[in-house]
């Protein structure tokens, strides 16, 4: 068969896991670095209440914008995020058969699980897992989520983050994640190259530091404010990834010493943990709660 | 009846690198099962692949043997009453009782029988604990919280003793005669017996044996390279790597454009081997060849689909290397010292640029020239790079490669190069003096700021490889010929430091370990003098007055010890005629000579004095006299070593 365009992997594989009992869900609309810090996994996976979620997140790495001069590195990338919780004995297999809805005939291909284990210090989060290597090159990365927001957690969910544009820049053979074919007739580079090369611009050389720096003050403020008042969770972890996203930018900037670099991420976890301890306070989170 | 026996533990992937020793644990707890319950049989191989972990076992009995035990019970003369108790305590009727006389009288007795018991059912109970006992250096949990924990979910077991399944259970996986093959090469559920189990999974895709998979890489890596005048970089690590991460290993040779090769060799080297687990190939001439050789986890590759992907990674990931080395030539090292103060070296230390600050000054401390200076100034620069932050084990050696581009002289570059040598035990340590001298300072620098701050090694915990740095820094010292002492006012960093210079001495250099702790006793902290000495004592050792005369030193230093002893003024009015004064003499006509001509000299008169004279003499100023002689012997060696440390026969 021709390879997938990218909207096309997407749907696949948003219909592959919506077919498995996934809630499909959009993308979180604050800026976060990764999937895993939107709500849908962050706050989901605590507590025992079991949840199969699917989203695409667009994650934005100020330090990885390239200007759009580099064929495989982006500011802002898609991983397509798959929650599975509790994580059911036969995940790989769903996994494997994910590839194959893609278009991937695994008999013609190599697949390697390579012990790869995943932390994120800012979240009191923890897992152990892989790097799934196809032919080489890793495609997804698969977590058994052990720890979140300090806390063990009740269920192990499996988390599946799908590169997406280094899995459809693979199948569609091409050297550049711009000469994807996202829509046909409709390259990558159409979409997506201004983004890059403007907010490389922004993030490397124009963001305002003291403006940061005030941003990320305001947002802690309201965030440990919105702490010790009842039933403002999720707006409380918004403001956490507000902060998380000025950390990146600042970063980015080159406008954090060493010295204070540790002092901000501790920073950031003490929220993150202290959103983690009042979700889990929560009686019976309900679903309408995000949806 | 003996019965044979097979264990799979089915999970999912296993990080290659912990398998082996899980293996030998499995082994070792298994034979001790067998042992403390009186089974019989010997473990008679283990085999893993990253999916299964299995142990074969022959010769099991099919049941313990009963047991008869004497068990005694109340005197006699207690009565009838306490008979009764007894026999109600072993299960039986007074009548069954008999009696035993004892030295202290008459008992009643019983003979206790314990029938033995089945075999499977001892495997059954207790090979659920013994298979979560498996010691592994970081485990999970899969199911809810609290529950097994594991290196990866554990997704089947199989149980077999002779024909029957063993039945257990963990956790909701129960033991049975059912295993999995490949993933994509194998059925997913397969009936076996011990005796197809081997064969079945061969058929299935898995090759069962790490010794038949290495075989099969190498094999096929000779078989691809044929006919072509190139031969494959030898990397026994990485071998071992693919072979435990593969369940049906297949090679393949790939290729890339030979415009890289304008890359330095060590970039194109740590992509493939850190990066993409490449083996790297070599022309005739020894030089790289735009070639790689990748190992699979499958069968073939029939439309050469994996390896035009692994071709594709590979130029993605040489196309970045090429990006860094011409972004980073844009500011050059000595422009980047600044830059290490956003560089975190420890984070109760400080920064890298601080940690720059104190090697300089010490290298310029231990005598290093302007241009081992400038090495140390330019050598955590890289650090700034994207190629190091990309591929940071090339630190060190892309500071010196861009060094060298950027026209420092050749002794900057080279100390830059190979100031993170040694990099393992038997690695080469740094070529030049400047090299030396920078890796040295480097280390010293890392030992005393961690230890100031109280990051200290315990036991199998080194977060920051301090163990690694102090080895490096003695092979550095004493093999690179350093003179200078390497002291420290801080006490434990001198006894981690001791350990590691009796360590290197004893297991690296193969000295005795006596030797060597009576020379250090002698002092340790110019290690090229202690060199020196073990060298002389080792020589001295053969000889045949050695081992008396050490045996000697043991005598007079106990003695000296006892009598809480350590004054050395010896009068000479007050020795005996005879032995004493012999010995006395001896001592002054030899002072100054060498250690190897005064031990011949020494040891008969040494003799005779404690064949003949009395230290302890009832006059207490002949016996302080006395003790002086013996302590002023002992000085005169101590600086060379202490030979009350070696150990003799006598």
């Amino acid at each position: 068969m021709s390879s997938l365009t990218f909207q096309d992997t997407v749907f696949a594989l948003k219909r592959y896991w919506s077919d498995r009992r996934c809630i499909i869900q959009e993308p979180y609309d604050v800026e976060v670095g990764a999937g895993t810090m939107a709500p849908e996994t962050f706050l989901r996976v605590l507590g025992p209440q079991p949840y199969r979620v699917a989203y695409v997140q667009p994650s934005r790495r100020p330090a990885d914008g390239r200007y759009g001069e580099n064929p495989n590195r982006l500011y802002k990338h898609q991983q397509l995020q798959v929650i599975l919780k509790p994580s059911p004995a036969d995940v790989i297999d769903q996994y494997l058969g994910s590839l194959k809805a893609i278009g991937i005939d695994l008999s013609k291909h190599d697949i390697k699980f390579e012990e790869d284990n995943w932390e994120a210090p800012t979240l009191g989060a923890w897992g152990i897992g892989w790097q799934v290597m196809l032919d080489g090159m890793e495609i997804t990365q698969f977590t058994y989520f052990q720890q979140c927001g300090g806390f063990d957690l009740d269920l192990v969910p499996a988390e599946l983050t799908y590169g997406l544009e280094r899995i459809v820049a693979f199948l569609q053979n091409v050297e550049s994640v711009y000469d994807i074919e996202w829509a046909p007739g409709v390259r990558y580079s159409e979409v997506r190259f201004e983004d890059e090369r403007q907010f490389s611009k922004y993030n490397f050389e124009l963001a305002d530091v003291a403006m940061l720096w005030k941003l990320f003050d305001l947002h802690e403020a309201e965030c440990q404010r919105l702490l010790k008042l009842p039933g403002v969770v999720l707006p409380a972890y918004d403001q956490v990834l507000k902060c998380s996203h000025i950390f990146n930018l600042l970063d980015a900037r080159g406008a954090i010493s060493v010295t204070e670099r540790v002092g901000v991420i501790a920073r950031v976890r003490k929220l993150a943990l202290g959103v983690a301890q009042a979700w889990m306070k929560q009686n019976e989170p309900k679903i309408e709660a995000v949806a | 009846m003996s019965l044979p026996f097979l264990l799979e533990i089915g999970t999912e992937e296993i990080p290659d690198w912990m398998i082996v020793p899980a293996l030998n644990n499995l082994q070792d707890m298994f034979q001790g099962l067998l042992d403390h319950h009186a089974l019989g049989g010997k473990v008679a191989s283990t085999a893993a692949t990253p999916r299964r972990l299995i142990l074969r076992a022959q010769g099991l009995v099919e049941r313990q043997a009963d047991i008869e035990e004497l068990v005694l019970g109340p005197s006699k003369s207690a009565g009838a009453g306490a008979a009764a108790g007894f026999a109600k305590k072993m299960g039986t009727t007074p009548d069954q009782l008999r009696t035993e006389t004892t030295a202290k009288g008459e008992y009643f007795a019983f003979t206790k029988r314990t029938q033995g018991q089945a075999t499977a059912a001892i495997l059954a109970r207790e090979l659920p604990n013994l298979i979560l006992k498996i010691q592994w250096p970081k485990t999970m949990y899969w199911n809810g919280k609290g529950s097994e924990r594991f290196i990866r979910p554990i997704r089947w077991l199989v149980a077999l003793l002779g024909d029957a399944v063993i039945p257990f259970e963990i956790r909701g996986v129960h033991s049975g005669n059912t295993t999995s093959g490949h993933r994509l090469l194998g059925k997913p559920s397969i009936l076996v017996t011990i005796e197809d189990f081997e064969h079945q999974l061969k058929s299935n895709g898995v090759i069962l044996s790490a010794d038949q998979r290495r075989a099969k890489i190498e094999t096929e890596i000779d078989g691809l390279l044929a006919g072509r005048a190139l031969k494959v970089k030898p990397d026994p690590d990485l071998l071992q790597t693919l072979v435990y991460i593969t369940e049906f290993p297949t090679a393949i040779l790939g290729g890339f454009d030979s415009q890289y090769l304008e890359l330095p060799q060590e970039v194109l080297v740590t992509v493939m081997r850190h990066h993409q687990k490449y083996f790297s190939v070599e022309d005739a001439n020894g030089s790289l060849a735009p070639h790689f050789i990748a190992v699979m986890n499958t069968i073939a590759d029939p439309d050469g689909l994996v390896r035009h992907g692994n071709e594709r990674v590979l130029r993605a990931r040489f196309n970045d290397a090429r990006f860094f080395w011409q972004v980073d030539q844009k500011k050059k090292l000595a422009d980047r010292v600044e830059d290490l103060k956003n560089v975190t070296f420890q984070a109760k230390v400080g920064s890298y640029f601080q940690k720059t600050e104190r090697v300089v000054a010490l290298v310029k401390e231990f005598g290093g020239d302007l241009n081992a200076q400038r090495a140390a100034l330019l050598c955590k620069c890289d650090l700034t790079t994207d190629m190091v932050k990309e591929f940071t084990d090339l630190q060190g050696i892309v500071g010196g490669l861009y060094a060298k581009e950027q026209g420092e002289a050749e002794e900057v570059w080279r100390a830059v190069y190979e100031h993170y040598k040694p990099v393992s035990m038997d690695g080469p340590i740094p070529s030049t003096r400047e090299g030396l001298l920078v890796a040295f300072a480097d280390k010293w620098d890392t030992l005393t700021s961690c230890f100031k701050v109280g990051l200290i090694p315990t036991g199998s915990k080194d977060p920051f490889a301090l163990r690694r740095a102090a080895q490096g820094l003695v092979r550095i010292v004493v093999e690179g010929r350093l003179p200078g002492p390497i002291k420290t006012d801080d006490a434990q960093l001198s006894e981690f430091l001791r350990d590691r210079v009796e360590y290197y001495f004893r297991d690296v250099r193969g000295f005795a370990y006596d030797e060597v702790r009576a020379c250090m006793a002698a002092g340790w902290n110019v290690l090229t003098e202690l060199e020196a000495r073990l060298k002389r004592v080792q020589t001295i050792r053969a000889t045949p007055d050695f081992e008396p005369i050490a045996a000697s030193f043991k005598r007079i230093k106990n003695i000296l010890k006892q009598a809480q002893f350590s004054d050395s003024a010896v009068h000479a009015s007050l020795l005996e005629p005879g032995p004493e004064f012999e010995l006395y003499e001896e001592g002054r006509r030899t002072e100054g000579q060498p250690l190897e001509s005064r031990i011949a000299a020494l040891r008969p008169k040494v003799d005779l004095f404690f064949d003949k004279v009395l230290v302890n003499a009832p006059d207490p100023n002949i016996r302080r006299n006395r003790l002086a002689l013996l302590q002023s012997l002992l000085t005169e060696f101590s600086d060379v070593a202490d030979f009350s440390e070696i150990v003799t026969e006598r």
